[in-house]
């Protein structure tokens, strides 16, 4: 399993380093040259390019961890702890395209924020002329990714939290006098670092290298680095293929850029942070962390959701007119007008993200028993089950465009299932392995006991105790095929389309109401997975005691 | 059920950890017969169950043969070695019913099965149970299903892993004359893991101090 996921990033990263040093052969390039990187680097803007894409990939984590640790340190094992845990889930579900089209409809000029408070208090009585999305410092498209990695982390955390006994920690700490959340701070949050360490890097990755985020949110004169190099990929003239090979591997070294300066900055943060826990002070910054990390990210959950009732007004509303908070008149025409286009992409979509997600799941589940019925330990190999995390897409991705093009092979729909494969099998694994892992093994030593073979306790036994976990497992594989948008677009070269090109196609162009729409039927697919999540196995065990909450 | 007489000799078997020995013992137990184990917790009790069960983990070495009934049964895997067991929890499983947890066990083969586990409901006093969550059980019931599901699955052996730590008091001597009683009608040999010296009394056989 880790070689089918390995192997094409391997060969897309080769693939993409060739032309880059200008050998393509196919459309003419014989002999190594570093003239691509010339013409790259007098590319009209391109430092600044360059600068917008680190700035995303460090800014991004540095304030979505913050906001998560502080939350975690204030709210630990409390009723609002308990509330945001319930929407940590359905949030994540929430495509990033989706989640970007909302924030513009929140917080543009025009959208529901400026509703709410024009003409009261800014005198507004048409939109104001502000650039607020697409700012040329990306400051909107930062908003856009930190709401969506906030959840992210947040998961991320609670799962591995247990391993650390924080309950016992903070207790000990208030024993010796330090304030709850102080206590947090200083006695969990050191060793939950290490833990999220690898997901941070997932998240550098991403942010420094969005392409959908970019698009909707992010500044256009000029764009990110990754947006640019998407439009020269692109280009009919195909010797900018060079070009955007050069392109690939340079971002390939931004976001490494990236990292790199997370790590260095680490390093420094963790000094001055050894400093403050060993002061001794117990009270310091209490009611500042309490404060903090009881509104950031609860205000963060909140916006999503305002976004998403932002984008259902639009796709209902007939007439809207500013500063009305509420549209003047209702429709069901967007819908109604949506539906007959519809048909294609939202099946495309179910085909695509039914069957990435069933092999996910084969392929997962398949590893775990093996691991389980050999005894052996977790392989030191399985970080390379993260590598399409942790790499850019975008830069892999044109690699393995370039290796099937120089196979004749046409862009198909198996093709694009490969590629959301190598995104879902990740997410399926993070989220099914623990649960895996830490199942009784009493359960299956019983069962060989009573005579059963190994696989009748795995479809008798493990199977239906791993009911709850599988299919919340299931339902994450679907919403990340639904979300994502590079490997439709390039592996199926545009001609395959599904909910998530089709609303990322609208975003320049579309109507309102029509982007509205899209973005919500974006997001809806994957919440129809985690209900069915959430409820089969609540009527399915509805009298058995023991499959409660297990 | 046919009574069969069973054998379980334990010969120069011999578990280290890291090069460290934590168990050697070379002992025959006829059928009927409890060998009590004693040892602190952390001795290597539970180490020595789960070699002769067949899930020893693999960070321990073990040496020596684990023969029943003649055979050597040392390589076999769990599920052939037909040696049955008791855990702390009566670990009934949680997403089947009682009579689907007895039936669970049953070797396949069987004409009446359904019939079967009336039979055997009705004489651990649960006549009407098959269909119940087994969650709604109390202490006692579960212990005399788990029993019960392991005298179904017809062993050779019968290993037992402090069964009755977790009871209350006035349940525990209840429970541990049941056990012993029926492990003894089916002549059955046993070994019991535990450090509470009332169940050494109680199994009346020869006990092994690790």
């Amino acid at each position: 399993m880790l070689l089918l996921l390995a192997i094409p990033i391997g060969v897309g990263l080769l693939m993409v380093l060739l032309p880059a040093f200008g050998f393509m052969p196919a459309i003419g390039g014989y002999e190594f040259t570093l003239a691509h990187w010339r013409d790259l680097f007098a590319a009209p803007g391109i430092v600044r390019s360059i600068l917008l894409s680190l700035l995303a990939g460090v800014v991004t984590p540095a304030i979505a961890l913050a906001v998560v640790f502080l939350f975690m340190a204030s709210a630990s094992a409390t009723g609002l702890d308990r509330w945001v845990r319930r929407f940590v889930s359905p949030l994540l579900a929430i495509p990033h395209a989706a989640a970007a089209f909302g924030l513009v409809f929140m917080i543009a000029p025009a959208g529901l924020i400026a509703r709410l408070v024009s003409p009261e208090l800014t005198g507004w009585d048409r939109p104001a002329d502000l650039l607020i999305v697409n700012d040329s410092y990306g400051l909107a498209m930062i908003a856009g990714l930190v709401i969506k990695e906030i959840p992210f982390l947040l998961l991320v955390a609670i799962t591995v939290l247990p391993q650390l006994n924080p309950v016992q920690r903070v207790s000990m700490a208030r024993s010796l006098g330090y304030r709850p959340s102080v206590a947090w701070l200083k006695t969990v949050a050191p060793g939950l670092y290490p833990l999220m360490r690898l997901p941070l890097v997932a998240v550098i990755a991403f942010a420094s290298a969005t392409v959908d985020v970019a698009l909707i949110l992010g500044p256009t004169l000029p764009p990110t680095l990754s947006v640019r190099l998407l439009g020269w990929f692109g280009d009919p003239d195909l010797s900018m293929r060079f070009m955007a090979a050069a392109a690939a591997l340079l971002q390939l070294g931004v976001s490494l850029l990236a990292v790199a300066s997370w790590l260095l900055g680490e390093k420094l943060v963790s000094k001055l942070y050894r400093l403050w826990v060993h002061s001794g002070n117990r009270l310091g910054g209490d009611r500042a962390i309490f404060f903090l990390g009881r509104t950031l990210l609860p205000g963060a959950l909140v916006v999503i959701g305002g976004s998403m009732l932002a984008l259902l007004l639009s796709s209902f509303s007939l007439s809207w007119r500013f500063p009305h908070a509420l549209p003047a008149s209702w429709t069901v025409q967007h819908w109604v007008d949506a539906i007959p286009g519809m048909s294609t992409p939202v099946f495309n979509t179910l085909i695509i993200a039914a069957v990435s997600t069933t092999i996910a799941l084969v392929l997962v589940v398949g590893s775990l028993e093996f691991e389980q019925r050999s005894g052996r330990k977790q392989s030191s190999a399985m970080w390379l089950l993260y590598l399409p995390l942790l790499i850019p897409q975008v830069v892999f991705l044109f690699g393995m465009v370039i290796f099937a093009e120089f196979f004749y092979w046409q862009p198909n729909l198996l093709l694009v299932i490969f590629g959301h494969l190598l995104f879902v099998v990740p997410y399926v694994f993070l989220v099914l392995s623990e649960a895996y892992r830490r199942l009784d093994p009493h359960w299956s030593q019983l069962s060989a006991t009573l005579g059963a073979s190994p696989s009748k306790t795995f479809w008798r036994i493990r199977i239906p105790l791993l009911l709850a976990p599988a299919l919340s497992a299931a339902a994450m594989g679907i919403a990340i095929s639904v979300s994502i948008f590079l490997p439709t677009q390039l592996l199926g070269a545009g001609r395959i389309v599904t909910v998530t090109t089709e609303a990322i196609a609208l975003a320049s162009g579309g109507s309102r109401s029509t982007i509205a729409t899209w973005a919500l039927l974006q997001s809806l697919l994957p919440m129809l997975g985690f209900l069915v999540a959430l409820f089969v196995p609540k009527i399915l065990w509805q009298n058995r005691i023991g499959m409660q909450e297990g | 059920m046919g009574v069969r007489e069973h054998i379980l000799e334990l010969q120069d078997v011999c578990i280290t950890l890291n090069g460290q020995t934590i168990v050697e013992i070379n002992r025959t137990i006829k059928a009927g017969e409890v060998l009590t184990v004693m040892g602190p917790s952390g001795s290597g009790k539970t180490s020595l169950l789960a070699y002769i069960a067949g899930f020893l983990a693999s960070a321990f070495q073990a040496s020596g043969r684990i023969v029943i009934d003649g055979k050597d049964v040392s390589e076999l895997p769990a599920e052939q070695r037909k040696a049955g067991l008791l855990f702390q929890d009566p670990m009934l499983f949680p997403h089947l019913s009682v009579g689907e947890n007895l039936r669970f066990g049953i070797p396949q083969g069987h004409t009446n099965k359904q019939e079967l586990v009336m039979h055997s409901l009705q004489e651990i006093g649960l006549a009407g149970y098959a269909d119940r969550d087994p969650g709604t059980l109390s202490g006692g019931q579960a212990a005399r299903v788990a029993l019960m599901r392991l005298l179904l699955s017809r062993p050779r052996v019968v290993l037992l892993d402090e069964p009755f730590s977790k009871l209350d008091a006035a349940l525990r001597s209840e429970i541990r004359l049941q056990v012993f009683e029926r492990l003894r009608k089916a002549s059955l040999p046993t070994i019991l893991v535990t450090h509470d010296p009332a169940d050494a009394v109680a199994a009346n056989g020869q006990v092994f101090q690790i």
